[in-house]
């Protein structure tokens, strides 16, 4: 299939430019950026491929990313236990959690289950806070320890960020297959009509949880990544703000499109770094990001984008224009 | 003696509380009910009640009774213009979209009342002073009166305006079937700016009556919020009395559970309340007829 192999230059290419990024921007600030662009990405891909692509909205998805980053902080900030051990430990259990939350709450549709996850985000929110003997409670979780393998450390920019891009990559690939094969077809299906798919013999409901679970576990892998990182977590990282944070991430860069996902993480991980004065404003910003998006683009930036880069694509390989979509 | 008076005391702040929830859940039916839309921004209607009413109050210094009615206007005029300016343009987009566009809207308003108002939490003076009345042993504030007067005039109100009024009965005529509505020569999209309109109004009323009680912020509106739609959930979509019902059975398990079992998770009692009747009985625990959730 041709579709699959431009895809997979396409991605090659973009993991190169990745891997080359830090020798032009060593030393500078923006490199530290860079860092939290590649843990927003992987997020933004979790939640692309269940809104954008399974089209079920989560606003909770900050839970499963906070969940992450305390099982991994609480735990080896006490312990003297393998990091990447926890990091397994902690995806597993947001997995297991989605699961078993998946089957009630995605047989809500629409506006109810925009507020389920809403309400389940919350209820987590309020248990990062409370429970004050084991996450520090409002102050945060100081002292967690950065990740190492054998003699290295992963404690400064350049090495977090290859730490970082190393997974955000390999979830980016992943998520890429993931949408070209038989699963993300039938996603699509559900996407557009629930019904139609299940006459056609996609069990939704399955492959909804399914999906649901994929992400929560993703999000709970950049979790662990961003608590050993920041050696510092506290629970307004994971709360309702940055779950809409997260949808503006999506909506802004494309719904549906996994180099979208990573646009909208670069633009708004990016932007508060040279507007100083988008502190304040953020939120404005970001509500006006988000209705004026929806009216006008529904497709995001990539998609205008996306149209070009399919032009030279297809002029490069004398194609006729392969319909690719990632 | 003592146990018997700090119930009472519960269950009173339990109700006051829970006719708020019960006001800006009607606020949510309004809306759904004429357009299957549940509005994410209801409650910022809420928080701009309160933080307008402050404003008048303090900074333009004008009596109480103008600036509660200019800020109950001016939350309206927030309302229609939201509908006019981000619904309206997307009234057949597929929900996804309009859950986005109000999410958006939510942010966005509550984004402008900082900036305008700044971070600080503001007290409302009550209505009608801080003596507190006793009533067998237990202390009643002048302001919780006001509270339940205020709320089952509105519901006395929208009871007599949905089944007795041509507007009301066009209303309800449109959230049965806006196409048939359509065809006997209801205007479907002024039913929908109405009830935006409606909705605004009783949302920024219930912040008002609210704020001297609990204090306001810019922020207070998206627990006020999500807890009115959980007593709307609690009472189903389809029913006003439902709403008021569901409103105050929050409102007293809320206001018991703080007292009684921890007051630090006083917030997560509403939204497991939410998950569970969502997940078990969605159509609502006091609803006639089953309404569209699925």
């Amino acid at each position: 299939m041709t579709g699959r192999k431009q895809q997979m230059i396409l991605f090659m290419l973009f993991a190169a430019g990745i891997l080359a990024a830090p020798f032009f921007l060593k030393g500078s600030y923006l490199l530290t950026v860079m860092v939290f662009v590649g843990i927003n990405t992987m997020l933004a891909v979790a939640l692309n491929l269940l809104l954008g692509y399974a089209g079920q909205i989560s606003l909770g998805h900050a839970a499963f990313f906070g969940m992450g980053a305390y099982i991994s902080g609480i735990i080896t900030s006490r312990f003297p236990v393998d990091p990447f051990g926890v990091m397994l430990l902690a995806a597993v259990l947001a997995g297991a959690l989605a699961f078993v939350i998946g089957f009630p709450i995605l047989k809500l549709k629409g506006h109810y289950l925009a507020m389920a996850t809403l309400g389940f985000g919350i209820i987590m929110y309020i248990i990062f806070n409370e429970t004050v003997a084991y996450t520090g409670g409002p102050s945060g979780l100081p002292g967690i320890p950065s990740l190492r393998i054998g003699v290295l450390v992963f404690d400064n920019d350049l090495r977090n960020y290859y730490l970082v891009w190393m997974f955000t990559l390999v979830v980016m690939l992943l998520a890429i297959n993931l949408v070209q094969s038989r699963i993300g077809r039938a996603l699509r299906a559900i996407h557009d009509s629930e019904v139609a798919a299940r006459v056609m013999g996609v069990n939704a409901r399955i492959l909804k949880v399914q999906i649901f679970s994929l992400s929560a576990v993703i999000s709970a892998v950049a979790g662990s990544l961003y608590a050993h990182v920041m050696t510092f977590i506290a629970p307004a990282s994971f709360g309702f703000n940055f779950s809409v944070e997260l949808l503006t991430m999506i909506v802004v860069g494309g719904l549906g499109s996994i180099y979208g996902s990573f646009l909208g993480a670069a633009i708004l991980t990016t932007l508060p770094e040279f507007l100083r004065v988008f502190q304040d404003w953020d939120i404005i910003v970001y509500g006006l990001m988000l209705i004026l998006m929806t009216m006008f683009m529904p497709g995001g930036l990539i998609s205008g984008m996306e149209a070009g880069l399919r032009h030279v694509m297809a002029k490069i390989f004398k194609g006729d224009g392969g319909h690719a979509q990632a | 003696m003592a146990d018997f008076r700090q119930l009472f005391q519960y269950i009173l702040s339990g109700l006051s509380n829970g006719a708020i929830y019960a006001l800006i859940g009607f606020g949510f039916a309004v809306i759904y009910n004429a357009t299957g839309i549940i509005n994410f921004a209801q409650g910022e209607f809420v928080m701009l009640g309160g933080m307008l009413t402050v404003f008048f109050l303090t900074v333009l210094q004008m009596p109480l009774a103008p600036a509660i009615l200019l800020a109950i206007a001016v939350s309206t005029a927030a309302g229609v213009t939201f509908e006019r300016l981000a619904i309206r343009p997307l009234r057949n987009a597929e929900p996804l979209r309009l859950i986005i566009i109000t999410i958006g809207a939510s942010i966005f308003i509550r984004g402008v009342a900082m900036l305008l108002w700044g971070k600080d939490t503001h007290a409302l003076p009550a209505f009608s002073g801080q003596e507190p009345l006793a009533v067998a042993g237990a202390t009643i504030l002048p302001q919780h009166l006001w509270i339940f007067g205020v709320t089952i005039l509105i519901i006395l109100a929208s009871r007599l305006f949905f089944n007795h009024t041509i507007m009301g009965k066009a209303m309800r005529a449109c959230s049965y079937n806006p196409q048939a509505a359509g065809l006997v020569g209801i205007s479907v999209k002024n039913m929908v700016m109405l009830s935006f309109m409606v909705s605004a109004a009783i949302g920024s009323l219930a912040g008002i009556i609210i704020a001297p009680l609990t204090m306001t912020s810019y922020d207070v509106g998206i627990m006020l919020g999500l807890k009115g739609f959980c007593a709307v959930i609690i009472g189903g979509m389809s029913s006003g009395l439902g709403t008021v019902m569901g409103g105050l059975l929050l409102g007293l398990l809320e206001s018991l559970g703080a007292g009684f079992i921890s007051a630090s998770y006083k917030d997560a009692i509403a939204f497991i309340i939410l998950l569970l009747i969502l997940f078990i009985r969605p159509e609502g625990l006091f609803a006639r007829k089953e309404s569209e959730r699925f």
